[in-house]
């Protein structure tokens, strides 16, 4: 490979200054036919990368800017009066409000819970590989089936909660059928399906924090939980950057479990943005206000990954 | 069980702190099976069992209701909606592998100019959220009149970005030897590729391969939308159209049906488990 990079740098040496001269043509055609090849390799995957993933953003952009019931043959251009109405409109407000709950409490709780349970499985306990299999699970299971396990679980009379709530002599509320506890029903779901993964993200981390350190913390005398201040979590903020991240993007787009389970209701309770969006696009037909709701997810979750991006450039700089 | 090794500050605790993290362990266990366990035995149980408080923890194994499936696959077109979802994630794998294997290769072994722009452009429509492709990509459907079709249901899942980044990082790790040898032996990019490349990335291929079909057997809202005819749903599409058609009416079905949707995924992941955590995990541990 080498020697033949070796002699490629040579003729093109050789090339240089030499005018209009027709460069040596036996090497031509061999870069061409592997040029050729790359292009007919990649050119599958760009197709539909860019039909279906880029091409999208454009024509969505451009969607967002104008007034269209995706029937009638004529989009009115409006300019940036969909994101004025958005903006202002108060059910939007609320559903901002709902997804920034529903995000916060998702990726929160299952941060704290998903390193809880890494900690625990980091011993050297046994039935532990089993308990971290199954934990898993949940992430790859189909959104729909998880909403209709829970929507059972959930119920009011014969769900499993009722028992689990008996025991503390509280009645199970009626989950899903209230505003007020749909919400934070749908969260528990979400918690139950994330859990698994983050601990077993965090499993691989723990696993590469050097262990003289904690020898050292050990000879200092320094206690468990000081410890995991000191050591183990600042070790893993790499870890928890990726994890954050990843689960906030993940769950900006948590769609199955809700369509399952609550369909955005009761009233508005549960319309997180991705809901607003699916709602004004295929049962209102209103295309401008559906592109420029997307268009404001797209900013939003552009800011976090950059945020992430800057974030990682510091860590390079501060090891 | 030595106790002389340091392998973590827990190590050194007393004997109630092993109980108490055995209690936890317990209380992990509880809470990731509970709901499944739930799932599973609701699924057999005779109606009085299911309607009854407090409930039957452990249905009596000689009075299970085996004919709740049979329920479930009655009261909705389940039958169409497997072979949908077959032929959706069989085909869509296919092609997606298909895709993400020759565009791995082009970038980790042919030379390009602006190779590393061109990934890097790839990579970025990892950032693209499906909803905001949701509704351009249907119009784009319906205009080639692709609604209702396999067509419409594969073909916006063919390109591949997460599918080709983990090919592309594992064959770049492939030592060079094995290709130069192949090249010595005049072998072609395909033979080699075929020959030398394909063998040696086998447990990627698979990894990859496992995690496109899962996520293409749960895929759920572009199903929702592209489809409307209830023989062209996918299987969960068909758990909303159960439960809209069953109510809270007769939970042994719906838990029966959601029991067949999820089997097949989890046969899947036991069989592949190293695979599937291996790979979803991939980026955390080298990013």
């Amino acid at each position: 490979m080498s020697a033949v990079d070796a002699r490629a740098g040579a003729r093109s040496a050789d090339t240089v200054g030499a005018g209009d001269r027709p460069p040596p043509r036996r090497r031509r055609p061999r870069h061409l036919r592997e040029y050729l090849l790359f292009l007919a390799f990649i050119v599958p995957n760009f197709f539909f990368v860019i039909v279906f993933a880029y091409w999208p953003v454009i024509y969505n952009a451009y969607l967002s800017l104008t007034s269209w019931n995706m029937l009638a043959p004529v989009k009115e251009f409006v300019g940036l009066t969909n994101y004025t109405d958005l903006l202002t409109d108060g059910d939007f407000l609320g559903t901002l409000r709902i997804t920034v709950i529903f995000v916060l409490g998702i990726v929160l709780g299952s941060m704290v819970l998903g390193l809880a349970i890494a900690v625990l499985l980091n011993e050297k306990l046994i039935g532990r590989g089993f308990v971290r299999t199954m934990a898993f699970a949940p992430h790859i299971l189909s959104g729909a089936a998880i909403g209709t396990i829970w929507l059972f679980i959930f119920d009011p009379n014969y769900g499993l909660l009722r028992p689990i709530f008996g025991v503390v002599g509280l009645a199970s509320p009626n989950w899903m059928t209230s505003s007020k506890w749909a919400l934070p029903g749908l969260i528990i779901v979400y918690l139950w399906k994330n859990m698994g993964f983050i601990a077993t993200v965090y499993l691989a981390g723990l696993q590469n924090v050097p262990r003289d350190l904690y020898e050292a913390a050990a000879i200092d005398g320094s206690g468990p939980w000081h410890t995991f201040r000191k050591i183990t979590f600042p070790m893993l903020s790499p870890v928890t950057f990726f994890l954050v991240i990843t689960t906030t993007i993940g769950t900006f787009q948590a769609f199955d479990i809700i369509a399952l389970m609550t369909g955005g209701g009761p009233g508005n309770s549960t319309t997180i943005l991705s809901w607003f969006i699916y709602q004004q696009a295929f049962k209102a037909f209103d295309a401008g206000h559906a592109a420029a709701a997307a268009m404001l997810m797209f900013v939003v979750l552009i800011i976090i990954t950059a945020l992430q991006a800057r974030f990682l450039e510091r860590k390079v700089h501060y090891r | 069980m030595t106790t002389s090794t340091v392998d973590s500050p827990a190590r050194r605790s007393s004997r109630g702190g092993r109980v108490l993290r055995y209690v936890l362990l317990v209380v992990v266990a509880c809470v990731v099976l509970g709901p499944i366990y739930w799932l599973v035995t609701s699924a057999l149980k005779p109606t009085a069992d299911i309607y009854t408080y407090p409930p039957t923890w452990i249905p009596n194994p000689l009075h299970l209701r085996w004919s709740n499936f049979a329920d479930a696959w009655h009261a909705a077109p389940f039958g169409r909606f497997f072979l949908n979802s077959l032929i959706v994630t069989a085909i869509g794998t296919v092609g997606e592998m298909l895709c993400a294997t020759l565009c791995a290769y082009a970038f980790a072994f042919l030379r390009f100019p602006f190779k590393k722009v061109l990934f890097g452009v790839l990579l970025g429509a990892m950032m693209v959220p499906g909803h905001v492709t949701l509704l351009p990509n249907y119009l784009t459907i319906s205009d080639l009149g692709w609604i209702n079709t396999y067509q419409g249901l594969i073909f916006p899942g063919l390109g591949s970005v997460f599918a080709t980044f983990l090919l592309r990082q594992h064959m770049m790790t492939l030592p060079g030897e094995v290709l130069d040898a192949a090249k010595v032996d005049g072998a072609g990019h395909l033979r080699t590729m075929f020959r030398v490349v394909l063998p040696l990335s086998r447990p990627m291929l698979i990894t990859a391969g496992v995690i496109t079909l899962v996520a293409k057997w749960n895929d759920f809202i572009w199903p929702l939308i592209v489809t409307n005819s209830t023989n062209m749903r996918t299987v969960p599409i068909g758990l909303l159209f159960l439960k809209t058609q069953e109510g809270y009416n007769n939970w042994g079905a719906i838990m029966a049906a959601t029991v067949l949707v999820i089997v097949p995924v989890l046969v899947v992941f036991f069989f592949a488990q190293r695979q599937i955590v291996a790979g979803l995990t991939q980026g955390a541990t080298k990013g």
